[in-house]
């Protein structure tokens, strides 16, 4: 049946492919690609670790075709790191907070948290743990993820909260 | 757990899709994605085609008419619950669209592929059922047809619609300015699918009676199920009459419904429903 040609940026990066209709996002990023930090546990969209961005919205990559985002701009774990491939904000802060132990959902939790940080509103714990419950993860208890998206979604501590020398 | 062979297409118009649609009765409407690759996957369903209606953008928009909201079927449902517009003209529409699963759910998942899809547990099938909302058809042979939401939902993934109607826009009425509405649901965990849950709308006189009291649950029967508590219209709306009325209502359901539990869990969202939309008239009515 049908092969289609897909032309869509993902982490910066233009690809084109010819790719069977029937594809997910997920497997293309993985198989095609060779992007394995997006990680498929359930593939119909309960568990959250195959979360991605697609025009900086979430999204399930096991619920969408890799047709479907054609012309479109994906950002997986990958691309959410610093560009010297260190830890992002999120990553480090996940990781500061033991929000991390097997790894599996962890990068679907970068992608939700991402997406939370950039639509910049000060959310109270209730509303992270809502905004957080499409993410299931087995090791950790979930204590250190909000601990984690309370620090990135909470007041700004300005520089009260810094232990930097910016000199500003 | 990957959807069998397909093949794709992604028209660039409504009048484009509806003429695939004409041509290929097996093919399936891919809106958000969200019911349909997930059926998929589990090779539930296995269409020949898929007619990608995603990036239409003239499905995606909102009018604010007098009196009511046309909405356009590709609206997602993270939209519905963040837009200024539905959360100050009609905010049960915006609050169930925030109980639709998770955010990276309500992204991709839109108001028509729920409409269309009409799982017997889904909150926007029951509101427009509720509010008894016009549901807009297109087809090459029948050109549009207008559906009323309180008829157009037969049975559990089961409406009206015919294989080659596409469902365009959906339009709301608004509620009265001294109406009061409340909604309740019960899932397992947040994001699940209910197991049952209510809409309410009360209505009051100048002097705080029942003007009109109505009702739809879902996640209940094969369908959005309405009731109108016609026999307490007249009556003080005292915080305590809505248990003893949703008690009596759902009655007929008792033989109907697996399970005691289940049941009890409806009359209790129905009750606390009625409770929240009459509490909602009073204070209304106080401003
Ligand atoms: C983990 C998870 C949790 C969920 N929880 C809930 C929940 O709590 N409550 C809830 O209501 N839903 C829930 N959903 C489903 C909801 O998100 C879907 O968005 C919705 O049921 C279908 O919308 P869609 O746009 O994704 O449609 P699709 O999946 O694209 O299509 C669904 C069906 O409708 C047809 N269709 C779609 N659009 C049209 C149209 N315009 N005209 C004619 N036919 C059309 C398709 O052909 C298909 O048969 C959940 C889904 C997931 C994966
Ligand atoms: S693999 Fe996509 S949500 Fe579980
Ligand atoms: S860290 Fe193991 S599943 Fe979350």
């Amino acid at each position: 049946m049908s092969d289609i040609v897909v032309d869509l940026e993902v982490n910066g990066v233009r690809y084109e492919r010819t790719v069977p209709a029937r594809l997910s996002l997920a497997d293309f990023l993985r198989d095609s690609l060779g992007l394995t930090g997006t990680h498929l546990g359930c593939e119909h969209g309960v568990c959250g670790s195959c979360t991605v961005l697609v025009d900086g919205r979430s999204a399930r990559s096991c619920l969408l075709l890799a047709a479907q985002v054609s012309g479109a701009t994906v950002r997986t774990v990958e691309g959410l790191a610093e560009s010297d491939g260190s830890p992002g904000t999120v990553q480090s802060a996940l990781a500061r907070h033991g929000g991390i132990q097997c790894g599996f959902c962890t990068p679907g939790f970068v992608v939700a948290l991402t997406e939370l940080v950039a639509e910049g509103k000060e959310l109270d714990e209730e509303e992270i743990r809502e905004a957080l419950s499409g993410n299931i993860c087995r090791c950790t208890g979930y204590h250190g993820a909000i601990a984690a998206a309370v620090e990135l979604t909470g007041p700004d501590p300005g520089c009260a909260g810094c232990d930097q020398e910016c000199g500003s | 757990m990957k959807p069998a062979a397909i093949d794709y297409a992604r028209p660039a118009s409504v009048a484009d899709a509806l003429s695939i649609m004409e041509s290929d009765v097996e093919a399936k409407v891919l809106a958000g994605g969200q019911s349909l690759l997930a059926v998929m996957n589990f090779r539930l369903a296995r269409p020949t085609q898929l007619i990608d209606i995603g990036s239409l953008a003239e499905l995606n928009r909102i009018f604010d008419d007098d009196g009511s909201l046309l909405i356009g079927a590709l609206r997602c449902h993270r939209d519905l619950e963040t837009d200024p517009l539905v959360r100050d003209r009609l905010p049960p529409l915006a609050e169930a669209a925030r109980h639709i699963g998770h955010i990276a759910i309500r992204n991709r998942g839109t108001l028509g592929g729920s409409i269309a899809h009409a799982d017997p547990a889904a909150e926007l099938p029951a509101l427009a059922a509720l509010l008894d909302a016009e549901i807009y058809v297109d087809s090459r042979q029948r050109g549009r047809r207008v559906y009323h939401a309180a008829e157009f939902f037969e049975a559990r993934y089961t409406t009206l619609l015919e294989p080659d109607e596409l469902v365009t826009w959906i339009r709301f009425p608004t509620l009265p300015a001294d109406a009061g509405w409340g909604f309740t649901e019960a899932a397992r965990r947040h994001g699940d699918f209910a197991i049952a849950g209510a809409f309410a709308v009360v209505e009051l006189t100048g002097d705080r009676r029942l003007r009109r009291a109505r009702a739809v649950l879902f996640g209940v029967t094969d369908r959005p199920w309405l009731i109108e508590a016609v026999e307490l219209t007249g009556r003080v709306a005292a915080p305590d009459i809505w248990r003893e009325f949703a008690t009596a209502a759902m009655a007929e359901l008792v033989d109907t419904m697996e399970g005691a539990y289940r049941w009890r869990v409806a009359a209790g969202c129905l009750a606390r429903a009625f409770e929240r939309a009459a509490a909602n008239a009073r204070a209304g009515a106080h401003e």
